[in-house]
């Protein structure tokens, strides 16, 4: 056997007086990819950073053993780990957008580290640099050296940042939440791409907070919490039998294929928000949606952001509304909360107009529709703790029938004691739970969530998507639940709508969709959706 | 992270940062205190009368009977700098609070008058920031002739563009937040959200501002005294001091030093209480 590609043996990272990482141990072997998977704040970012040597300021990086392809990484200095980034170790973030120069064309940014690092004559860099992008699947490399990052998609930016780490052809990459931000389509070719790149034998270690993601790639999975690792082994018998209680929930959080009402967080009673006949009796939708068109004008032309939707959410249903980035769901959410006015078409509360009416009219019905965001922080005033928040919402409900701060905060699993806090100094997870409670002040009947829990960490989500699933049982809640990842609507729905471009392609019941997909779109979304799969 | 960490990563978050203050912030604070009471109770810290003349007196140069020594006319300039400090204060603060409020009338008009009326205001703005601020005063003062109420009014009508296009770009980026789009959601009506989320959230960082602004609204009456088109002579004003003290630079230096002096701590204090304030109130996002 050969020597290993990466051996790290005892890492300890430590800033100050908090240690963040804490006696880590793993091995990389050529060709082979090892997954790092924890939550926000579990280390293993820093654990990345560490093996660059960009731990950062104040850093205290110990380790027994750091051995790059039998080169010792402990003892390099600033001008070793300038040979080692980019030839040695390649690193892909996460964030595609920030990561790449906004004003130089990407022939020019992926060059950079053949300029650098090698000896290579302009016209060979360049040949190079053409090679690496058409390895990676950029549509027409040629022309993609003149494009800056701003002229590309998500997807094809990702792709760029993945041609930028291997230009080199290093041994190692580094990939920190590669698919993070990406639609699931462009998630799934993402890591076709990086699944071929092992394939040629480099060696990668890929940092996630999502076992679905990594089950796919991963030939070792390393779960870490808390700075130090809670278990690691082969992907397949870690899915299969995880020994921790740790990764079994982790596991368990992962909402695909998890059939609806069933509490991704192990331990938690399963509610299932079965339509009981107590709320499904009343006649007629609680909202209805009729043929709504919205056009914007982009760059002087008439942009169909919404085409001819219609649908309609049920007393105590949930109805999906999936589709990617730019097919309209938002635009689609502000039309049922009547924030845009629709330019054809229409939205009834209850069977009586509601789009329609005058501002002024509306609002003593707005109280019946709720809204969450995938932004939570954002849509709090910065000036207000969690209780004037709360009080503020409370004020819309009906006289003689409100629910004090406590009990709302007790309804969404919150400690009192947060009241007196501002949201800014929660975390995601504790934000998007007062934003629930906010929603459920003025006791509506429907809450358009949006996007709710993207933001968040697996298990997080699985916390708050549990939560959902509580109160629309407890209430008789009815959801038009907007999501981009598949699994959780899923998880989430009665009923599925799939948005492209505007329109709704399919529509049915969440069973019917994601198990006999009609529309050639729904198919391919449905089979792109991460899952845990067992690696072949 | 599981239900128990959120519990106690809640009872720590702390509501409200606080920072200490430091010792720059401190001393700027002790003089504004100083300057408040020379404005309130000038005869608190000075017993000599700014305006008693006495010949035998003239031109001495800082003593313990004359702090800061006396003038031509023997008059005891402390006296006259404490006596001066309501004067150019006043002026300070109520042009700032001229150019705040028709500021926060050109912001409204701007952000909440529709587009038209916002490009109609945006192009009068962008014209009187053409010219230096100064130039304006001046402009106001040849208009309506010289004098202390003048000067204030002249010195808040060239700030007011300034505060003017804070204010509405406040209101625009704050009228598009998702907290006021929340509370909209919510079926508050646009009077509430105007008072208790837009309104508060722009004014905040102004307050701010205009405490740096009092800073620069001193000098710029200083300066306006200083021309003669402010504070009249004898009236002790720091301007207006340093004027009629220019012709004896050379012999009597305590004559410009002092008034000069005043009017350069008052802008550094206000400054750095100003930008203290900044950091404070900025850091809450």
């Amino acid at each position: 056997m050969t020597a290993p590609l990466l051996e790290v043996t005892g890492l300890s990272v430590a800033f100050g007086d908090t240690t963040v990482v804490q006696d880590l141990t793993f091995t990389v072997e050529p060709g082979q990819c090892v997954a790092l998977v924890g939550e926000s704040g579990s280390g293993k970012s820093v654990t990345a950073r560490s093996l660059l040597g960009l731990a950062g300021r104040g850093s205290h990086i110990s380790a027994s053993r750091m051995q790059l392809s039998g080169r010792d990484l402990t003892t390099a200095s600033e001008r070793d780990w300038r040979r080692i980034r980019g030839p040695e170790i390649g690193l892909v973030l996460q964030d595609a957008l920030v990561s790449l120069d906004p004003l130089r064309p990407l022939g020019r940014e992926i060059g950079d580290s053949l300029r650098l690092h090698s000896t290579l004559s302009a016209t060979a860099v360049r040949a190079r640099v053409i090679e690496v992008l058409r390895q990676v699947g950029m549509p027409d490399p040629e022309r993609a050296l003149t494009l800056r990052s701003g002229e590309l998609s998500g997807g094809l930016r990702q792709r760029a940042l993945i041609a930028a780490a291997l230009a080199l052809d290093p041994p190692l990459v580094i990939a920190d939440e590669p698919t993070t931000a990406l639609d699931v389509t462009i998630q799934a070719r993402i890591l076709d791409l990086l699944t071929e790149v092992k394939s040629r034998g480099t060696g990668i270690l890929l940092i996630s907070h999502d076992l679905a993601v990594v089950s796919a790639i991963a030939d070792r999975v390393v779960v870490m919490k808390d700075g130090r690792i809670v278990e690691a082994g082969p992907t397949r018998a870690l899915l299969e039998s995880p020994r921790e209680e740790y990764t079994r929930r982790l596991i368990a959080a992962v909402p695909t294929d998890k059939p609806r009402g069933t509490p991704l967080v192990p331990g938690s009673t399963g509610v299932l928000p079965a339509r009981s006949s107590r709320w499904t009796d009343a006649v007629g939708p609680v909202l209805e949606a009729r043929s709504l068109v919205k056009t914007y004008s982009r760059a002087g032309d008439r942009f169909r952001a919404v085409n001819d939707v219609s649908f309609e959410v049920a007393r105590g249903e949930t109805l999906g509304l999936v589709g990617e980035s730019g097919s309209g769901k938002t635009t689609v959410a502000r039309l049922a909360l009547a924030l845009t006015r629709a330019d054809e078409g229409d939205v009834l509360l209850d069977g009586a107009p509601f789009s329609t009416m005058r501002e002024r009219d509306r609002r003593p019905l707005r109280s019946r529709i709720g809204a969450i965001y995938q932004d939570s922080l954002s849509s709090f005033d910065p000036r207000y703790s969690v209780r004037r928040i709360l009080t503020d919402a409370l004020d819309t409900a009906p006289v003689g029938d409100r629910s004090t701060v406590a009990e709302l905060l007790d309804a969404v699993g919150l400690p009192t004691g947060v009241a007196e806090s501002r949201p800014l100094f929660l975390s995601g997870g504790q934000r998007q739970r007062v934003s629930i409670a906010r929603a459920l002040a003025a006791r509506p009947e429907l809450i358009v969530c949006d996007e709710p829990v993207s933001a968040l960490d697996v298990t997080v989500q699985a916390q708050v998507l549990d939560l959902l699933n509580r109160l629309q049982a407890e209430r008789g809640l009815s959801y038009l639940f907007i999501s981009h990842d598949l699994g959780v609507v899923r998880h989430m729905s009665d009923r599925v709508a799939v948005m492209k471009d505007g329109r709704i392609v399919e529509t049915g019941t969440a069973t019917d969709v994601f198990t006999d997909p009609q529309h050639p779109y729904t198919a391919r979304l449905v089979s792109d959706a991460p899952r845990l799969t067992l690696p072949s | 992270m599981s239900e128990l960490d959120l519990r106690t990563a809640a009872a720590s978050a702390a509501p409200v940062r606080r920072r200490r203050a430091s010792v720059g912030e401190m001393l700027a604070g002790l003089f504004v205190l100083f300057l408040l009471v020379a404005t309130v109770a000038p005869g608190a810290i000075s017993w000599i009368d700014p305006n008693a003349i006495s010949a035998r007196e003239a031109f001495q140069p800082p003593s313990l009977a004359h702090w800061f020594g006396t003038d031509e006319s023997g008059r005891d300039i402390y006296s006259r700098v404490v006596a001066g400090t309501s004067t150019s204060l006043l002026i300070g603060v109520s042009a700032t609070a001229i150019g705040l409020v028709l500021g926060l009338g050109l912001g409204v008009l701007a952000g909440f008058g529709g587009r038209a009326l916002d490009f109609t205001v945006n192009r009068v703005i962008e014209v009187l920031f053409a010219f230096p601020g100064l130039l304006l005063a001046l402009l106001v003062i040849v208009i309506a002739g010289p004098g202390p109420v003048t000067a204030t009014i002249a010195v808040g009508l060239s700030t007011a563009p300034g505060y003017g296009r804070i204010v509405r770009g406040q209101l625009v980026s704050i009228r598009s937040s998702g907290y006021v789009e929340s509370a909209r959601v919510l079926g508050h009506s646009p009077a509430r959200v105007l008072t208790r989320h837009i309104l508060p959230n722009a004014l905040a960082p102004l307050l701010v501002l205009a405490t740096l602004g009092i800073g620069q609204a001193v000098v710029w009456a200083a300066a306006l005294s200083y021309l003669g088109l402010g504070a009249q002579p004898p009236a002790a004003e720091w301007g207006a001091m340093l004027s009629a003290g220019r012709t004896y630079i050379g012999t009597a230096w305590w004559l410009t030093v002092f008034p000069g002096l005043m009017i350069v701590l008052t802008t550094i204090a206000t400054t750095v209480l100003g930008r203290s304030l900044t950091r404070r109130t900025g850091g809450t996002r």
